[in-house]
């Protein structure tokens, strides 16, 4: 291991009592705990640490934070790996590996590199206007450009970690923990508000952790550490560190990524979530999301070495890591002349102070000069030299305007090259919100305007930079929030913190340092660095007419990295302005979309995957079906028995026992699926009427009757049997996946149409278990569990409901049938459902009770030529459709669906109907969704008849049976019809689709 | 128009790209023209290069109230298939996709058609019997399209997860192997390219506020840019159907939602086939660049705003990291919304109004961007010869009046 | 995420509520004497408008009751909130008033 030979010897918020071993790109290196993978990497001289993602150029650490477009490594291997992550935001641990991606076979000899000298050929958008020839061969390209492309790797194995996701409530939630948001959260706080302060850093002080600032006569950060105690004190005050408020939604909602244990790596504790996900409502929002830097373009201007001038003083002052030992400070603004001082006062040879300022005077120049530090006004770095790393830049005098270099050049050595073009307001989360942003001409950036939502931008993220005026500011809007929010300051009134005001001058504005040479011959301007989009790419959008920002985007890609743009869109939009001579804010911004930094898919799905993904509905009997055995099938999230194999039976042979069983003797069906939905009161009976096609007037008591409900389209929707318990009391049953939506449908009538109807809906689908016996024998085994109600014929008949005690347990048992058969429906309090069942299987083993599943229902009941709803209808089928012209009432004056029944084609002739299908070769088995031919013999496109809903091998009557809509098919009983497969066509005759019993003498019986 | 090839990007790096010319020029309104198309997306830029090529019109304007194909055309998920169920659907997005697969040689300009293959899951036994029905409709229909096991699904997509225990099981799928993907912003302006070579005027920033009549005839346009005059006027728009038809006293049977979407961060490749669970509402692509593209439902409500919403995007995460746990590490770059003109039949109007010279295209719901150059072909036609094609003959305003509906709903749930 | 106050829970999360699109519209009292293109303009013709809609909302997971919203289709601010039978309160619901 090497020892840290860029680190300083003191200072920083490191821990120099605790090293971490961590790897990087195979090499074993050592750091402190406090540092980012960042700050060690330059403490160890590491250089370059990436490629980019075009030419493969090699990069080195430009900025400190969620702005850092180079430094993307894939962090650790194996199913925990994580590919795209930013070395400066992951915070060091012991054990740590991480590798650059995108580059092969290492970052410092790169095979892809050979994009560099190909570049000349690869301007922005070269894809559009090649790979063309010959036709069709644009896949066989693509496979390169694909494998080209990305950077990390996705893991190749689940996910072992957990994801949280945690709802609250705020009146006031400050985002960013740097002065700004810490005034305002002690201000919000004191008034006793709930207030929440989330900040993405591992500690709470933002840019006062790089030290030197003075609060309240004291070090900045003395008072950050009394700031912090104090709301940690507050009993309503919750401080979210390490969380990155990422998304701002309507009604200010806003979600929080907090990082739970990313940063202990193997010592994470097993009992917390890796992250979690904070949904926040809050009453007011305070945005103190700071401001980013952003650099000045010169020729080759991404050497590793060259960064912005707040991430160096960061490294040199938060982590006494060195990024260089020689450096030049080019900057069109005070800020960086603070740098300057702090390089210099670290014991690092500050080259030159580079200033397009003509004369840059004031306190900081001057303490500048004063420390022996040469200040170069009207001058500008024009070009980095170096090759893996910058070695000099070259300096040249700027005429008036900014626009031409004059003078002779001048080469300075250097190894670090510190720029600043001024700040961008961090205006990400307020343009989400909806706010509308400004360009200020003196910032030279974009700041918040108007808002949309409750909601106040302060500190630098609202263009303001004096610490004064930030704490003064926070403080001002902390309390403006509370009182907004209900709150007014308590006690004697304390007032905001302050510190010392400070003398700066204005900025330059100054985006792209002009050169002798025409931009884009020779060397490159970057703009974007991660993209590796340029000038001279941008100029040749606008030259080709993708004049507005988001054509400039999508054209070049600008912006579209995992960065997204942070320190290089409004420089791209500076220059677009230049170029089609505007100015920046009719060039317009690009729009700011959430997250603000990446969110894990994980973690968006919380704890919502696996069993949990969606709830899983088990009936009463549910551990029985799955004793013996059961297959089943997915209905909604019904888990429904399909069929009962035994040992060695295929999914024939087992569907085939439980038909023959239901036709020959008994079987039994758990029903309790089903919906059901309890109905009472007065005006029950109409609105049955309404609801249904039929007539329900009269119905009497005890009594059954099947129902077909319509969409307000006139297309079959639902159906079920309805039945009279009393007076204004009905059960009304519906199909297992129609239940909620024809609760929810007749709720809708109810309570928005027919206001003045007195009617009461309950949904009792699983207050009930339904076991339903079918079959001749149906009647004998249940007269062994009853003694209170009349089985026979006469006092029970076909479509009746009798309420009375079976196996001892209360029960309703209705006397219907959806297989054809003799039914008894037995319909007990759930809680009694395996009991009964059990004691149905008991008294059924003299008859070989036999279970069935919803595959021989399927059989049974197409043997019939029942429907089922979805299967023979699809939201195009009409009542008339499925031959069910007879339950549609004529007299009835209206019911819903009713007048869309006579629209011109809903009541036209030879719609689809149903019929039945008789393959002409009894064992052939049509497929279910068979397209029906006339004309086979036609080559496709061919004109299709219609199609098969339903199709079975019927043991009851040894042939296969089917159930088709066929267009005109009520008039086509006889026809042959073909269904054209893969490598056969299949012919059947066209029937009535009543295939067993059609005159109904089984179940009435 | 100068042609682009490899041999025109060699020659123009000798000269350090300096000397391409414009993809299209920017001219002001003329007063008058033969037809004017409101609406500057895909739909629109094709209908206008479609009326120059296929029927000689030129005297063509464009108009569009911001920039061009910044609306649907850029907000889409990119998936190009035609395997629909109704007949009238399937002929329709068969010749969109039949044209799109000449496209690139056809307007000089690669839009990076990348057909590997569309892939719809079915995770229950309806939802067999429904894939089975439509492979075979879609096959009889002359279009490719196969049923696969969930073995062979496995082999297609090895990150998909195939246990039978999954809560969202595969049990098969269909696949269409010319579906795929296009390069949605290059169908924009590849369209606007040629047809500006044809003598089309584009003209951006320039908003419609108002459709001039005499009598029951179409006269022409007023804009923020004055009036333009016009003998024919056709409005392609999307996520504002409702408001141009307004302007002509048209009641639409549409209403507007926002459509969810959302990128990963870019990755090695992982998934070479789109893949869409219309149960689950999971439609997943990876990009050339690396990023997985994903579709996710609409917003229950009407909508114009074209802003991310959380909770369509949280439950479709749910379901693909189930469908797919590689992803949970992966991370959403990015999320937007796209408004989609949806009618109840989930097909779209294209067709002549009650007013003369006034024609319409939109309500193209979730489905537009694999329509593009289908819908400006058709539309094209209809505007020359003042009556619909055959393919868009059935896709009338008058259907909702008949219930002669292209119901694709219970098909297609929501497509991309 | 919307923020719906029910008028009868108060406030709640979009997830707990279902949108039942456009109200004020009601069931024509007798459908039969309607025309083709009446009857669909009742069933399908929608305003859709790009400004303030007024819709019926039910607070499906919740307590199960419908109301009327008002609400800005472009913004999502919600002006008004009332039950059902009750007019609309003047909000510009008009939308040729409030094109944004």
């Amino acid at each position: 291991m090497s020892p840290q030979r860029h680190r300083l010897a003191a200072g920083g918020r490191i821990d120099r009592s605790r090293p971490l071993n961590f790897t990087f790109n195979g090499r074993r290196f050592e750091g402190y705990a406090g540092d980012t993978l960042a700050s060690a990497l330059i403490a160890n001289g590491v250089t370059p640490v990436a490629r980019s993602f075009k030419y493969h150029r090699p990069r080195g650490i430009v900025g400190a934070g969620a702005e850092e477009p180079n430094a993307i490594v894939q962090l650790e291997t194996g199913a925990r790996t994580q590919p795209n992550q930013r070395a400066t935001r992951v915070e060091l641990y012991d054990g740590l590996t991480a590798a650059s991606v995108n580059c092969w076979p290492s970052v410092n000899f790169d095979l892809g590199a050979v994009n560099n000298l190909l570049k000349r050929l690869l301007p922005a958008g070269f894809y559009y206007k090649t790979f063309m020839w010959p036709p069709g061969f644009w896949m066989r390209y693509e496979y390169f450009i694909r494998r080209a492309a990305g950077l990390g790797k996705a893991p190749a194995a689940p996910d072992p970690d957990r994801y949280d996701k945690m709802h609250c409530h705020a009146d006031v939630l400050v985002v960013g923990g740097g002065p700004s948001g810490l005034a305002a959260a002690l201000a919000a706080g004191r008034t006793g508000a709930r207030v929440i302060l989330a900040d993405g850093q591992n500690e709470f002080g933002g840019a006062l952790l790089d030290g030197g600032a003075e609060i309240d006569g004291g070090p900045a950060l003395d008072w950050v550490a009394a700031a912090v105690a104090e709301l940690e004190a507050m009993a309503e005050v919750r401080l979210l560190p390490r969380a990155t408020v990422a998304g701002y939604y309507d009604h200010n909602y806003l979600t929080i990524v907090e990082r739970v244990t990313d940063h202990l790596g193997a010592a994470a504790p097993a009992n917390l979530p890796r992250q979690r996900l904070w949904k926040v409502r809050a009453g007011q929002v305070v945005l103190a999301t700071g401001s980013v830097e952003r650099p000045l373009v010169f020729a080759d201007n991404d050497r590793p070495g060259i960064m912005l001038a707040s991430a160096a003083a960061t490294y040199v002052n938060r982590y006494a890591a060195k990024p260089g030992s020689r450096a030049v400070v080019f900057t069109n603004n005070d800020s960086a002349y603070r740098v300057a001082l702090d390089l210099a006062e670290a014991g690092i040879e500050v080259a030159a102070v580079v200033d397009p300022r003509p004369e840059p005077e004031g306190p900081l120049p001057a303490r500048t000069r004063a420390r022996g530090i040469e200040v170069l006004g009207g001058q500008a770095v024009v070009a980095a030299h170096g090759g893996g790393r910058v070695a000099a830049v070259e300096v040249m005098g700027l005429d008036q305007a900014g626009g031409g270099v004059i003078g002779e050049s001048r080469r300075v050595r250097c190894d670090l090259v510190c720029v600043s073009g001024g700040w961008n307001p961090t205006v990400h989360l307020f343009s989400q919100s909806g706010g509308r942003l400004r360009y200020d001409d003196a910032l030279a950036g974009f700041v918040p305007d108007r808002s949309a939502q409750a909601e106040r931008s302060v500190g630098a993220a609202a263009g303001t930079f004096a610490l004064a005026d930030c704490l003064a500011r926070g403080f001002e809007a902390g309390l403006e929030a509370a009182a907004e929010a209900g709150f007014r300051r308590k006690g004697r009134s304390r007032r905001a913190p302050k510190a010392p005001a400070q003398e700066e001058a204005p900025l330059r504005p100054f985006w792209v340092v002009p050169s002798t040479v025409a931009r884009g011959r020779g060397t490159k301007h970057f703009i974007d660095l991660q993209n590796d989009v340029t000038v001279a790419d941008v100029a040749l959008a606008v030259r080709e007419g993708y004049r507005s920002a988001e054509h400039l985007k999508r054209y070049t890609t600008m912006g579209m990295g995992t960065d997204q743009g942070k320190i290089g869109n409004v420089t791209g939009l500076a220059v677009l302005s230049e170029l089609v001579d505007a100015d920046i804010p009719s060039v317009g911004t690009t729009t700011f979309r959430p997250p603000y930094t990446p969110v894990g898919f994980g973690l968006l799905a919380g704890r919502e995957v696996g069993a949990l993904a969606d709830p899983v509905r088990k009936t009463a009997i549910h551990r029985w079906h799955e004793d013996r055995g059961a297959a089943f099938e997915d209905v909604g999230q019904w888990k429904r028995p399909w069929y009962f194999p035994r040992a060695g039976e295929s999914m024939h042979d087992a569907v085939n026992r439980e038909c023959l069983a239901v036709r020959n003797s008994v079987g039994v069906m758990d029903a309790s699926t089903l919906g059901k939905i309890d109905i009472q009161g007065p005006d029950a009976l109409r609105l049955l009427n309404w609801v249904y096609t039929n007539a329900w007037d009269n119905l009497k008591i005890g009594r059954c009757r099947y129902g077909l409900m319509l969409g307000e389209d006139g297309m079959v929707m639902d159906d079920g049997v309805t039945t009279r318990l009393a007076e204004h009391h009905y059960l009304m049953t519906t199909t297992t996946g129609g239940a909620a939506g024809v609760l929810a449908w007749l709720e809708m009538w109810l309570q928005t149409e027919w206001l003045d109807l007195k009617v009461h809906l309950t949904s009792v689908t699983e207050h009930w278990a339904t076991v339903a016996v079918a079959g001749p024998r149906a009647r004998e085994l249940l007269s062994a569990l009853t003694s209170d109600i009349d089985l026979s014929a006469k006092a029970f008949p076909f479509m009746s409901m009798r309420a009375g005690t079976v196996a001892g347990v209360p029960a309703r048992v209705f006397r219907i049938s959806f297989t054809g058969e003799l039914s008894f429906e037995i319909n007990v309090p759930a809680s009694y459902g395996m009991a009964v069942w059990n004691a149905v299987m008991m008294a059924g083993e003299k008859y070989g009770v036999t279970p069935f599943g919803t595959e021989a229902m399927h059989i049974l009941r197409a043997e019939k030529g029942y429907i089922i709803v979805g299967d023979e209808t699809d939201g195009t089928t009409t009542p008339g459709d499925v031959g069910m012209d007879w339950i549609v009432s004529k007299k009835k004056p209206d019911f819903i669906g009713k007048r869309s029944l006579s629209r011109p084609d809903t009541a036209r002739e030879g719609r689809k109907q149903l019929v039945g299908l008789l393959t002409q070769d009894p064992k052939e088995v049509l497929p279910e969704g068979g397209q029906i031919v006339a004309e086979p013999e036609k080559k496709p496109p061919m004109k299709m008849i219609g199609h098969v809903t339903s199709s079975y091998w019927s043991a009851s009557l040894g042939r296969s049976i089917a159930l088709a809509l066929v267009y005109g098919g009520h008039k086509r009983h006889g026809e042959t019809v073909h269904v054209p497969l893969i490598g056969k066509t299949v012919s059947a005759v066209v029937s009535e689709p009543r295939f067993y019993d059609p005159e109904g003498v089984r179940l009435r019986g | 128009m100068k042609k682009y090839s490899i041999f025109s990007l060699v020659r123009n790096a000798v000269s350090y790209h300096e000397r391409w010319s414009e993809a299209w020029r920017s001219p002001e309104p003329k007063g008058a023209y033969e037809v004017v198309i409101v609406g500057g997306g895909g739909h629109g830029l094709a209908t206008a290069y479609y009326l120059a090529k296929e029927h000689g019109i030129t005297n063509v304007a464009v108009v569009e109230k911001g920039w061009l194909g910044l609306g649907n055309t850029g907000r889409n998920t990119t998936i190009i298939r035609s395997n629909y169920l109704w007949d009238e659907s399937a002929h329709l997005y068969e010749k969109s996709l039949q044209l799109y697969e000449g496209l690139s040689q056809e307007l000089n300009f690669n839009i990076m058609l990348s057909q590997r293959g569309c892939l719809n899951l079915a995770h229950n036994q309806h939802d067999l019997r429904q894939l089975s029905r439509r492979v075979n409709a879609i096959r009889l229909n002359g279009i490719d399209s196969e049923i696969l096991t969930a073995g062979q699904i496995k082999a297609l997509v090895p990150i998909l997860n195939c246990s039978p225990t999954a809560r969202y099981p595969v049990l098969g799928g269909s696949l269409q192997r010319r579906g795929g993907t296009a390069r949605h912003d290059a169908v924009a302006w590849a369209f606007a390219r040629a047809a500006d070579a044809r003598g089309v005027d584009i003209i951006q920033n320039c908003e419609v506020t108002g459709i001039r009549r005499d009598g029951g005839r179409v006269t022409g346009v007023e804009t923020t840019k004055g009036l333009i005059k016009a003998g024919k006027v056709g409005v392609v728009v999307a996520g504002h159907a409702s408001v141009l038809a307004e302007m002509v006293g048209l009641r639409l049977p549409i209403e507007s939602h926002p459509l969810q979407a959302l990128v990963s961060e870019p990755i090695k490749p992982v998934l070479d086939t789109v893949v869409m669970s219309a149960a689950v509402h999971v439609y997943l692509s990876q990009s050339d660049k690396g990023e997985l593209v994903l579709g996710a439902g609409i917003d229950s409500y009407n909508s114009y705003a074209q802003r991310g919403s959380l909770p369509i995007i949280e439950h479709m995460l749910a379901a693909c990291v189930d469908l797919f746990p590689i992803v949970s590490r992966l991370r959403m770059l990015r999320q937007w919304a796209g408004i989609v003109d949806v009618c109840p039949d989930a097909s779209p109007i294209v067709g002549k109004t009650p007013v003369e010279g006034f024609y319409v295209n939109f309500g193209w719901g979730t489905g537009g961007f694999k329509a593009t150059p289908g819908s400006g072909w058709v539309f094209a036609y209809t505007i020359a010869q003042d009556r619909p094609h055959p393919l868009n003959e059935p896709f009338s305003l008058e259907r909702f009046h008949t219930g002669y509906l292209v119901d694709e709903h219970g098909a297609a749930g929501v497509a991309h | 995420m919307l923020l719906i106050p029910c008028p009868w829970c108060g406030p709640r999360d979009e997830t707990e509520f279902s949108c039942g699109g456009e109200g004020h519209i009601p069931r024509p009292a007798d459908p039969a004497a309607l025309t083709d293109p009446e009857w669909a303009d009742y069933l399908f013709m929608r305003k859709n408008p790009k400004g303030v809609h007024t819709e019926r909302w039910v607070h499906s997971q919740g307590c199960r009751r419908w109301f009327n919203v008002a609400r800005h289709t472009v913004s999502h601010e919600i002006l008004a909130v009332y039950k059902m039978g009750e007019p609309p309160p003047e909000t510009g619901a008009d939308s040729k008033q409030n094109r944004t």
